[in-house]
């Protein structure tokens, strides 16, 4: 699980990087000082799990989890008990450590992480996009609708959204690129780049690091490209 | 009274004495700045800030294993948020006795 810490003291940071240095379930990729900061990072990278204090000046963890709209798993550090219940009322919480924050008590609540996400990504499928043959339903304002999955020949992350464009519509749908590209055939949709999904049939022609899709250049990150040009009927 | 003591952080370390002098760093870096904020929320009379300072500081203390100064700052804390500084001289002891162990650190 990658995961990101969010606390304002240095120390506590240094203990939880420490204590995830001993639990191999988990890989630390950022540490912040505060809320904000995590924000923007999150606005621009996934991950699988935060840990999060509460009592930050200016803005507290629970400002912080208001404020992400799809928050994934997050084990709260505090020094106090006193939010316990609270803290329960939010699904995305899978766990509350008191400061000091021993091994043995971290190690209990990185398996109900762990745990967690098995149960959740059983379930979503469920949750967000639902696929039939070849169509593809996505929820918008309430309405399930019907998108031909051969039609996409392009989808884009943006924030908290993902842009599906297709032959006759665009369409605006609140999910991942992760989700949806569970939902894809991998035999005609590849992402390119951490915000791009393209159908290779749609490609027009490629160039140095982009491809052209319809009319849209999309730029190819370096570590896709060679999947990329593998599955291409080269001559 | 009680004394400060590395048991926690040997406890978390894993052994490894890099991180336990890193931390020790840490904390001798944080401790004083966190205290001088706390001291001018006091000066102020600022005591929900100082009441927030406070709650900052429990974590050192409890790092340095001071089961008992733990409940007293826990005690403080609480007083401050309701305005009441009964307790500011036992805090003034806590701080004093972390600081002098950390300079022998």
């Amino acid at each position: 699980m990658n995961c990101i810490i969010i606390d304002d003291e240095a120390a506590a940071r240094a203990i939880i990087s420490q204590l995830c240095g001993q639990a191999p379930q988990v890989n630390v990729i950022e540490e912040f000082p505060n809320a904000i900061q995590a924000i923007k990072f999150l606005n621009q990278n996934e991950v699988d799990l935060i840990f999060l204090d509460i009592h930050m000046p200016d803005f507290t963890g629970f400002d912080f989890i208001e404020t992400i709209k799809n928050p994934p798993k997050i084990i709260l550090t505090t020094s106090d008990t006193n939010f316990a219940i609270q803290a329960f009322e939010y699904d995305c919480i899978v766990d509350y450590l008191v400061k000091p924050i021993s091994l043995e008590r971290f190690q209990k609540a990185i398996n109900k992480a762990e745990a967690s996400s098995v149960n959740a990504s059983s379930n979503s499928s469920d949750k967000v996009e639902t696929t039939s043959g070849n169509d593809l339903y996505v929820n918008i304002d309430r309405r399930l609708i019907k998108i031909n999955i051969p039609s996409i020949y392009l989808v884009e992350a943006q924030g908290d959204y993902i842009r599906v464009k297709t032959e006759n519509k665009n369409y605006t749908v609140h999910s991942t690129l992760k989700k949806i590209k569970e939902k894809l055939p991998d035999s005609i949709f590849l992402k390119v780049h951490r915000s791009y999904i393209i159908n290779i049939n749609k490609i027009v022609d490629i160039e140095d690091n982009s491809v052209l899709i319809k009319k849209d250049i999309i730029p190819v990150s370096r570590s896709n490209r060679p999947e990329l040009m593998r599955r291409l009927n080269m001559l | 009274m009680e004394q400060p003591n590395l048991i926690y952080i040997k406890s978390m370390s894993g052994g490894n004495q890099a991180f336990e002098q890193k931390l020790i760093g840490i904390i001798k870096q944080e401790f004083p700045k966190e205290v001088e904020i706390y001291l001018t929320n006091m000066s102020l009379k600022e005591y929900r800030k100082a009441a927030d300072n406070v709650h900052k500081l429990k974590h050192k203390i409890s790092i340095l294993g001071l089961q008992k100064s733990y409940a007293i700052a826990q005690d403080y804390e609480k007083n401050l948020l309701e305005g009441s500084t009964i307790l500011e001289a036992d805090f003034s002891d806590i701080i004093r006795l972390i600081a002098d162990f950390l300079e022998t650190q």
